[in-house]
């Protein structure tokens, strides 16, 4: 097996563009390591993209915040810029794993490792994040539901990887929140998540709003009609009450040992609820 | 966190016992030196896998290993027909067939056949390149479903004598235990509950998975380095199943991570022990979590019947409860103590239980912490607490109106010495945690638990050093403090600090035969012979100084560490200390030490009540546990911080098991949670500081009145969640787990 181990986004598209049999991408390891180890991937190259230049870096760009795709999840906890503007992103990230895992764990790789269950791709999703991807071709921007394709599928092309997440400039009375449901309190993976990004304006109504559902389908689910029963009102009872309705609604869960199928639809609308919740009170505050 | 409520006082002074010295494993623990089985390595040993099968029933036609063998860097490769031919008795035929299936696969996991090879990467492709040739036959793994005519058989004409003619083929054993009359009983009674429970198959969890290593030299002497709860057991197993003398088997127990029973069990070791011989190279084999779930012991689930009756004012008129454990693919589910338990903490003129053995497509069951009494106990106790609330009864009360006390029958037969049951019952009443109080959407329950605990085969040896310091050798591996306990008790009956005495778990080849780590034994039968060996020792210290002084021994005492004239004649010599006699041992008669064997009776039944405030989020059916306190009987706790930690491990373990652990099987009969992510034992998130209150009732059995404490702590704790869970959510939960998915549809079904 070959590591490679390349110091710039040059370097590494063109290692990526020569013949290194079934090459895998090594950020924080904590997916790879463990299916290498557990026999569910044997790639004849490993290409770890940490040395690159800026991929460990988290910059203000245009109001925004750029994360590079070896930024770890406890790194994006304790940068208090990103924390907060996007604190939905960051709790999400921070539920990844265990404090250990935290040191090593990349939102990137949560997003390409294209698990159903990711908890930060609903929060990311929902902050109508950007992936950068870097191949052959240079760099491209694309929404970050558009990287998994399905369970532990991808939209990347041979020789691409995610470089960077971009997290837009949050406006003006705007927040997020993610809420997943995990039968334990931590050390667990979503039976539901969901994030929800909404701004306010001036008098506490709401003017725009995202919610996305994650571990109820085989990718994240955007919950249209969702954000349209919180646009327009004050974020009240009945208008939860509608998200959640829209949620559950749009829910397209499997039963499996983690949940049912009636568990996991009725458990989106709770949590579309309380994440609103979450996310209006941080924009208002 | 123990509130120091001893509710009898001791009958004696103690020093050393009842103290919380230094545990002597403590730093070898923490700073990662300590040898578990996995850390065991031999120059030149080869690493062992073993092949599983994937299907949960299945003819085994032809294995195939040639391709395997041919391998480079493949040493040897066994099945079950490379085991000597060997009559067996029924036990043991059982756990041969067990680590290496003979003429079927019995369920999802069970080994097949074995390699040995230089690295684990060959062994892993050498598993590949086995071929077994499989009938796939249709599997059950419901205990009632395979009690229903047509179901799949497991083992035809495996039934003993026990089972009535015409029961189902994957029936066992049958089991009744009782007195009185149930029928006339339940006429007396104002109110009749009738009621179903069920449990599901929980893992004992251990952090450690299996390991051992083995070597077989050519001259037949072999041996063994492992993880065990009784390397003893270990060796008796082995031998037998190899058509070795145990004498020439040496085993040799590791530091162990966990066991809960788990590891009173032979799985890897015969297996290991056949590559060795026939690779003649020393063979390691330790097991991944995936096997571990898939194949060693998980307990027993339970589907139970019960009828109780009782009076307008809380008095149990008539018990009976009919009770179907399976027990995997063999023969022994723990459904006999499950029978023997259920009624165990009452006072009752009619009761009976009726116990079946009965047999499904999953891994052979293993002990687990007080086996087959905890799911009892979930039926029992739920009950008792429905009835109670039912007729506005306080349910402690109703509890202490039928316990059992000194002189009671027990259902299971005996009658009952001094028992602390009351006073763990009335010592909940008077805790601040019975009346503080409650918000929206939680509850309070409360439940209580027995077990029997047990003495069995022991021998210790204990040896007075020239310098004046002791060594104690014990059989047992130290599972729960054992060797801080044993040299507690050996320097308090020698009078000496505990930090002169250094206990070890000694080889089968250095003590005589030992029961395993099990029954909540250790602390009773190991540490009374500890206690026999030190007053063997003291005699022989009492006879040299007697022989320096010139007079009788029987004009010589022992007392506060060292030899002293007693008596009107025996002269005013000055006392004689340990460190002193055994300086001129060596010119009195040679080293000094005493030794003890023995299979005590008299244990002492334990019993606890738990008490448990859980939080039902009615949105989504999570419980979360507020608020937990054990109130049990420890007869006389040696050292209290592991006491402590008996009386928080078996409530968090039953805690997993009353929530969210389960073994989960798809249609296949293929297990779906192989993994500790999926197989949800409880993080410390989860839990409040698990509150402990010890009691101290003596065993009238042992010389300091120690009981085992290590099982009673795992029985009431199911039931007592199952009772908080139905108050703060408003429905009575009857199957376990009470996983969210269950306690919401509960909710929204009512």
């Amino acid at each position: 097996m070959r590591y490679l181990a390349p110091a710039t986004l040059e370097d590494a598209t063109q290692m990526l563009g020569s013949d290194l049999g079934e090459c895998r991408i090594l950020a924080g390891g904590t997916d790879l390591l463990v299916r290498m180890r557990s026999g569910f991937a044997e790639p004849d190259s490993i290409l770890d993209i940490k040395r690159i230049d800026g991929m460990r870096d988290i910059t203000r760009e245009d109001g925004g915040w750029r994360i590079g795709a070896a930024v770890s999840c406890a790194e994006m906890g304790e940068h208090a810029g990103l924390s907060a503007d996007w604190p939905g992103v960051v709790e999400a990230a921070g539920l990844i794993g265990s404090t250990q895992i935290q040191g090593r764990c990349t939102v990137a790789g949560n997003l390409c490792n294209a698990s159903p269950a990711a908890d930060s791709v609903p929060a990311l999703v929902a902050a109508r994040a950007m992936a950068r991807i870097a191949g052959p071709d240079g760099t491209r921007d694309v929404a970050v539901e558009h990287v998994p394709t399905g369970p532990g599928q991808t939209s990347l092309g041979k020789g691409e990887f995610v470089a960077s997440i971009f997290l837009p400039a949050r406006p003006e009375n705007a927040g997020d929140a993610y809420l997943r449901f995990i039968p334990r309190t931590e050390m667990d993976i979503a039976v539901v998540g969901c994030g929800v990004s909404l701004t306010l304006d001036g008098d506490g109504t709401c003017t725009d709003a995202h919610v996305a559902l994650g571990a109820v389908g085989p990718t994240v689910i955007i919950v249209e009609a969702g954000a349209k029963a919180l646009v327009g009102t004050q974020v009240d009872d009945a208008a939860l009450d509608a998200l959640a309705a829209a949620c559950s609604a749009a829910a397209t869960p499997i039963a499996d040992k983690r949940g049912t199928v009636e568990f996991r639809t009725h458990v989106s609308g709770v949590l579309a609820k309380r994440a609103a919740k979450i996310a209006a009170s941080r924009a208002g505050a | 966190m123990a509130l120091d409520s001893k509710q009898v006082l001791d009958t004696r002074e103690f020093k050393v016992v009842g103290t919380r010295v230094l545990r002597p494993d403590g730093v070898d623990k923490v700073t990662g030196k300590a040898r578990f089985g996995a850390d065991i390595t031999a120059p030149g040993m080869l690493v062992g896998l073993v092949l599983r099968s994937p299907h949960a029933h299945a003819k085994i036609k032809s294995i195939d290993t040639s391709a395997a063998e041919a391998m480079d860097g493949v040493h040897a490769v066994v099945t079950a027909a490379d085991f000597p031919n060997i009559e067996l008795d029924d036990f043991t035929a059982d756990v041969r067939d067990n680590c290496l299936a003979g003429a079927k696969a019995l369920y999802d996991g069970h080994a097949v056949a074995a390699v040995a090879a230089s690295s684990n990467h060959i062994a892993k492709k050498a598993l590949k390149a086995i071929k077994v040739d499989y009938e796939v036959l249709d599997h059950v793994t419901d205990v009632d479903e395979a009690i229903k005519p047509g179901a799949p058989v497991l083992h035809e004409g495996g039934g003993n004598e026990s089972v009535p003619e015409g029961s189902s083929p994957n029936i066992m054993a049958r089991y009744e235990f009782g007195h009185g009359d149930i029928e006339a009983g339940l006429k007396k009674a104002d109110r009749v509950l009738e009621r179903s429970y069920k449990t599901e198959a929980t893992h004992q969890g251990y952090i450690e998975p299996h390991a051992c290593l083995a070597t077989m030299g050519p001259d037949g002497q072999a041996d063994l380095w492992c993880c065990t709860q009784g390397h003893y057991m270990v060796r008796n197993t082995c031998a037998a199943i190899l058509g070795l003398d145990q004498g020439q088997l040496r085993v040799t127990a590791s530091e162990i991570g966990g066991g809960f029973g788990g590891k009173t069990t032979v799985f890897l070791e015969p297996v290991a022990m056949m590559l060795a011989k026939k690779s003649s190279r020393p063979v390691k084999m330790v097991m991944t979590r995936s096997e571990v779930l898939r194949a060693t012991g998980p307990t027993a689930s339970s589907s139970v019947d019960i009828r109780i009756g009782m009076t307008k004012d809380g008095r149990i008129t008539a018990a009976a409860a009919e009770l179907r454990y399976q027990g995997g693919a063999y023969a022994g589910s723990p459904v006999e103590f499950g029978a023997m338990s259920a009624f165990a903490p009452y006072d009752l003129e009619n009761v009976q239980t009726i116990g079946w053995d009965v047999v499904t497509n999953r891994p052979k069951q293993a002990a687990y912490r007080a086996p087959g009494a905890p799911m009892a106990a979930f039926a029992v106790e739920s009950a008792i607490d429905e009835l109670a609330k039912g007729l506005g009864l306080d349910p402690l009360e109703v509890r202490l109106k039928n316990a059992a006390r000194e002189g009671t029958v027990a259902s299971y037969g005996p009658t009952y010495p001094a028992i602390g049951l009351e006073a763990t019952l009335r010592t909940a009443k008077d805790h601040p945690h019975w009346t503080a109080p409650l918000g929206e959407n939680q509850g309070r329950g409360v439940a209580c638990g027995f077990w029997f605990n047990f003495g069995g085969d022991t021998c210790v040896s204990l040896n007075i050093t020239p310098d004046g310091t002791v060594t104690v050798s014990e059989g047992n591996p130290d599972i729960g403090g054992s060797r801080a306990s044993m040299s507690m008790m050996a320097a308090e009956e020698l009078g000496i600090p505990y930090e002169k005495v250094r206990t070890i778990v000694a080889d089968t080849g250095s003590l005589g035969q030992n029961e395993v780590t099990d029954g909540s034994r250790v602390t009773f039968a190991v540490g009374l012979a500890t206690i026999e060996a030190a007053r063997a020792a003291k005699r022989e210290m009492c006879k040299r100084a007697a022989m320096v002084w010139g007079i009788e021994p029987e004009a010589v005492e022992w007392k506060d560490g060292a030899a002293h004239p007693a008596g009107p004649n025996a002269g005013t010599h000055p006392p004689m200390s340990l460190a002193e006699i055994a300086e001129i041992a060596s010119n009195t008669g040679g080293p000094i030490a005493g030794h003890h064997e023995a299979n005590p009776e008299g244990a002492g039944v334990s019993f606890a009540t738990h008490m448990v405030d859980t939080e039902v989020d009615p949105e989504t059916g999570a419980v979360k546990i507020l608020r937990y306190t054990v109130f049990q009987d420890a007869g006389k706790a040696v050292h209290p911080d592991y006491v402590e930690g008996q009386f928080q491990g078996g409530a968090v373990q039953g805690i997993g098991w009353a929530l969210n652990e389960e073994y989960i099987y798809g249609e296949d009969g293929v297990l779906q949670n192989a993994g500790f992510l999926d197989y949800r034992i409880p993080v410390a998130s989860d839990l409040p500081m698990i509150d402990t209150v010890i009691l101290e009732i003596p065993n009238p059995g042992h010389p300091y009145g120690v009981r085992g404490v290590g099982e009673t702590s795992i029985v009431p704790p199911l039931a007592a969640i199952a009772n908080s869970v139905s108050a703060a959510s408003g429905v009575r939960m009857t199957d376990l787990p009470m996983s969210p998915p269950k306690v919401l549809k509960a909710i929204q079904d009512q």
